[in-house]
């Protein structure tokens, strides 16, 4: 099986990469790109670890095919901060403790990143389901909540 | 190692909420798990598994294998040593199957190859001639005298001669006249209560990155709760030295006890050894519920005796516990733990550890303690209700307390169970109105924490920075308090000190991450060697102001005189003193190895409001609150969040988690989307009060606060659904289908 050449931009860089077609996106973006923020928690999309956006839209990328994201435009967590500037969301994270073991957490941060381009200022409800795609086992997910509700509240203030 | 006698001591960073050291890693992807590293030369491992419950195996086949494009090595049980210790043998025999597969995806063979598709082909052209035997899966079925045998010969003396081989041990806890107990009751209930298993649920699947050369030199990369086990373990299993294997354990994405064992480790050194490469293997998350260790499921019978007051006369319990192909010890904890929360004069509990052919059981947080402890707190709530009683003045009229003969044989030290009940009764939750279809429900939680061995170095940088070496992976931030353990007791800031786990040649053994161990006996340690370390810096000082070293004393992060003879002389700052260390006798470091124990007992309350749905059997959870002694918080965060994430846990455990097998034998269930975990749609707020009643066995009165959470929610569900359903549940998980039908009865 010949492998096939991929043309895309990965968090505004320009990335060339060659993969097969049966390959998924998280597969390319872990072990052909070295971008191993996005992590496998189940690979059927049930767990949300892998969470990406695709031209804007929060998908899990074990259920994208590498080869779908050419021409496209994909965001993971690498490029979440600006240089040192840790983007709200990430450090009320660190401010807040909601992350304990962190494997959730970049699927997380990108999904919640994903709603407050959306919806700027959800009701709790409103985040809980969205975030209810993205599987955490350590927080019961309440610091998670109250971190997100306190991004909102200073990305409205910004 | 007693609690300091500084009454009321005025903790400086000890109780602040500071910032975690790998918080930036963690929250821009840059932290290494167990499946984020590669090796030069790496090749991909993958693991052929059983697809029957238990099947002898009369030939394996790999030459079609070994001849695949890209395939670079295939090994069986056959390329493992054979141990003499029982425990390693097993160990072994669950990495790869030897003779017999015992449950549905047993590991038989595995490949390594030079792509992750090349090793998925390769494990197919394996033949396995398998002859499948009968097997059982339930527990009480596989007690019966003619159950099929899933081992032979593996029951200690103390199992009765007649009973199913699947039985292999026995316990027995309690202490005085249960007949006469009993016979002062005004109201006995005796239920039978079962349980399912359930798996830790950890985000992460096992992951590792092996090297071996025939010279029995190698390394290990992988997520663990315990480097040191991992080493053990593969050394054993291996037939190679522990001192020349080099374990380092990744950032770790969730454990909950399910990693303190090895599936993959020795599996992936084996293909490492036999192709002179670096071997690579991750499970699947299919894999990882087949083959990992979920818990116990059980089977219970609890009878308790009370007066028309509340006071329990006698209380006794009959556990039995199935772990799955091997022999486990679990129902002895949760013999031990059933009745801890109560001050009885009679009481008497039976364990009974069974084998089944399913996956070999791994500790799941507290393990054994959730389920035993749902049986006697729904028997309590039943009374009560029965009694028109108040069910928290009942746990407090009966509350085990400071002098109380536990149930288990220690006497109790001080501990929190007497104030958590209090506060619960204070707290407005208690009394706060309900809605039809809604009821509330409460239960006592209890561990017993765990000390252990421990190494810890700490180093005084000449900078006058801290360096902080300990041995156990950090799952929940305990990298945080460890270095504001070592700030406190130093009297320096909490960003002067880091923190880091050592792989197993760089610092003394230490045991798994497990027991709330660690922020208790590392935190021990810690501030020990931080004593050590002062020690010697009022040394150098006392060398160099010319007086004694008892003359020196440390404040603060500062050598002053002290006492009548010490003279008048400027106080010398850490910073100042580790400047000038090469010139007082070198560089100053602290170091302490201990096994500790004092770990300190652990109660909560968990107190919850659930709606049930008359028309679906679905239950929703309105309102949560959890009490909890802490002894000393070190980092208050940190302890919600145990107290959360070990809620959630429970909720899970109680209304939906469940391992289902078919009358194949074989699991139905091994995805995230069958085998369903709380979402954050599930569950509202999960409010947490933390008290603190120090453990006379540490200095700052630190106890571990991670296992208990998950003791509390299983029965405190039960009893909500149950008032809410108007039927006692006795069964769980309270699936929808489940709470229907027994509604509808």
């Amino acid at each position: 099986m010949k492998m096939i050449p991929v043309e895309t931009t990965i968090n505004g860089d320009r990335t060339e990469f060659l993969c097969n077609s049966d390959e998924s996106l998280l597969d390319v973006l872990r072990d052909r790109l070295g971008l191993t923020g996005a992590k496998e928690g189940c690979g059927t999309g049930d767990c949300g670890a892998c969470s990406v956006t695709l031209n804007g839209r929060l998908v899990c990328s074990c259920l994208v095919l590498g080869v779908e994201v050419d021409g496209a435009e994909v965001e993971t967590i690498e490029g979440m901060a600006d240089g040192e500037m840790l983007h709200p969301l990430q450090r009320i994270f660190i401010e807040e403790a909601a992350l304990q073991c962190g494997i959730c957490t970049p699927g997380i941060l990108i999904a919640a990143k994903s709603l407050l381009e959306k919806n700027p200022d959800p009701t709790d409800t409103e985040v809980r389901y969205w975030l209810a795609g993205n599987l955490c086992r350590c927080t019961g997910y309440d610091k998670i909540i109250k971190a997100v509700q306190k991004a909102a509240a200073e990305m409205r203030a910004a | 190692m007693a609690l300091d006698h500084q009454a009321k001591r005025d903790f400086k960073v000890v109780g602040t909420r500071v910032a975690r050291p790998d918080g930036i890693d963690k929250v821009t992807g840059k932290a290494a798990y167990g499946a984020d590293i590669t090796a030069p030369g790496m090749l991909f491992g993958r693991i052929l598994r059983s697809p029957h419950a238990h099947a002898r195996i009369k030939s394996i086949d790999v030459s079609e294998a070994a001849k695949a494009p890209g395939v670079k090595a295939v090994v069986t049980s056959a390329d493992l040593a054979s141990p003499d210790d029982e425990y390693y043998a097993d160990i072994r025999d669950n990495c790869l199957a030897r003779e017999k597969v015992l449950y549905d995806g047993h590991a038989v063979a595995a490949v390594a190859a030079t792509s992750k598709a090349a090793a998925k082909a390769a494990i197919r052209l394996i033949k396995v001639d398998y002859e499948i035997l009968p097997h059982v899966t339930d527990v009480d079925e596989a007690m019966k005298p003619d159950a099929p045998v899933v081992q032979e010969g593996r029951a200690l003396e103390n199992v009765p001669a007649g009973m199913s081989q699947n039985v292999t041990s026995h316990f027995e806890f309690g202490h005085g006249d249960l007949d006469a107990g009993f016979a002062k009751a005004d109201k006995i209930i005796e239920r039978t209560f079962k349980t399912a298993a359930t798996h830790q649920g950890y985000i992460e699947p096992q992951a590792c990155m092996a090297s071996l050369g025939t010279d029995g030199r190698g390394e290990v990369w992988c997520c663990t709760q315990g480097q040191y086990m991992v080493r053990a373990n593969c050394a054993e299993v291996l037939g190679i030295e522990a001192s020349q294997l080099r374990v380092i354990s990744s950032e770790i994405g969730g454990g909950f006890g399910g990693k303190t064992t090895t599936f993959i480790e020795p599996v992936a050194l084996a293909l490492s050894r036999k192709s002179g490469k670096p071997v690579k293997i991750v499970m699947t998350r299919e894999e990882v519920l087949r083959a990992t260790g979920p818990t116990v499921s059980t089977s219970m019978d609890i009878k308790i005796g009370m007066t028309n007051e509340g006071r329990i006369t006698a209380a006794r319990g009959e556990l039995r516990y199935q772990g799955g192909a091997f022999p486990c010890g679990t129902v002895e904890f949760g013999a031990q733990a059933a009745f801890a929360a109560y001050d009885l004069e009679a009481v008497q509990t039976l364990g009974w550890n069974v084998m089944t052919n399913r996956p070999k059981e791994i500790a799941y947080r507290a393990p054994g303690a959730p389920t035993s402890i749902y049986a006697v707190e729904s028997v309590v709530d039943e009374l009560c209700q029965e009694l028109g009683l108040d069910p928290l003045d009942v746990r407090l009229l009966n509350a085990a307390r400071k002098g109380t003969l536990s149930a288990y044989g220690p006497t109790f030290n001080e501990i929190g169970l007497v104030a958590t009940l209090e506060a619960a009764k204070a707290h407005p939750h208690y009394n706060a109105p309900l809605g039809p279809n809604q009821g509330r429900g409460l239960s006592c939680g209890f561990w017993f924490n765990f000390g252990g061995n421990t190494c810890v170095s700490l180093n005084i940088n000449d900078d006058g920075t801290i360096g902080v070496v300990e041995g156990n992976p950090d799952i929940g931030g305990s990298r945080a308090s460890i270095s504001m353990m070592a700030a406190e007791e130093l009297g320096v800031p909490y960003d002067k000190v880091r923190t880091v786990i050592a792989d197993t040649t760089s610092l003394g053994f230490n045991d798994v991450t497990d027991g709330s161990r660690v922020t208790f006996a590392v935190g021990l340690a810690t501030i020990k060697a931080a004593r050590a370390a002062i020690q010697e810096m009022c040394k150098r000082v006392a060398k160099i102001w010319g007086i004694d070293e008892d003359a020196v004393l440390w404040e603060d992060g500062f050598a002053k005189p002290s006492g009548p003879n010490a003279g008048t002389h400027p106080p010398m700052s850490l910073a100042e003193i580790a400047a000038i260390a090469g010139n007082t006798g070198g560089p100053i470091a602290g170091h302490h190895e201990v096994n500790a124990d004092g770990a300190g007992v652990s109660f909560g309350v968990h107190l919850v409001d659930t709606e049930v749905d008359p028309e679906t059997g679905a239950t929703k959870i309105l309102r949560y609150t959890i009490f909890q002694d802490a002894g000393k918080a070190v980092h208050p965060d940190y302890v919600e969040g145990q107290m959360q994430g070990g809620a959630v846990q429970g909720i899970g455990w109680a209304l939906n988690e469940e391992y289902i097998y078919g009358e194949d034998g074989r699991l139905q269930n091994a995805g995230f989307l069958d085998y369903r975990i709380p979402v954050a749609s599930d569950l509202p707020s999960i409010e947490t009060v933390i008290l603190e009643i120090p453990n006379p066995g540490h200095p700052y009165g630190v106890r571990g606060v991670g296992e208990t959470p998950i003791v509390p929610p299983l029965a405190a569900i039960s009893n909500a659904v149950s008032r809410a359903a108007g039927v006692r549940m006795t069964e769980l998980p309270m699936s929808p289908p489940r709470l229907l039908k027994a509604m509808s009865a």
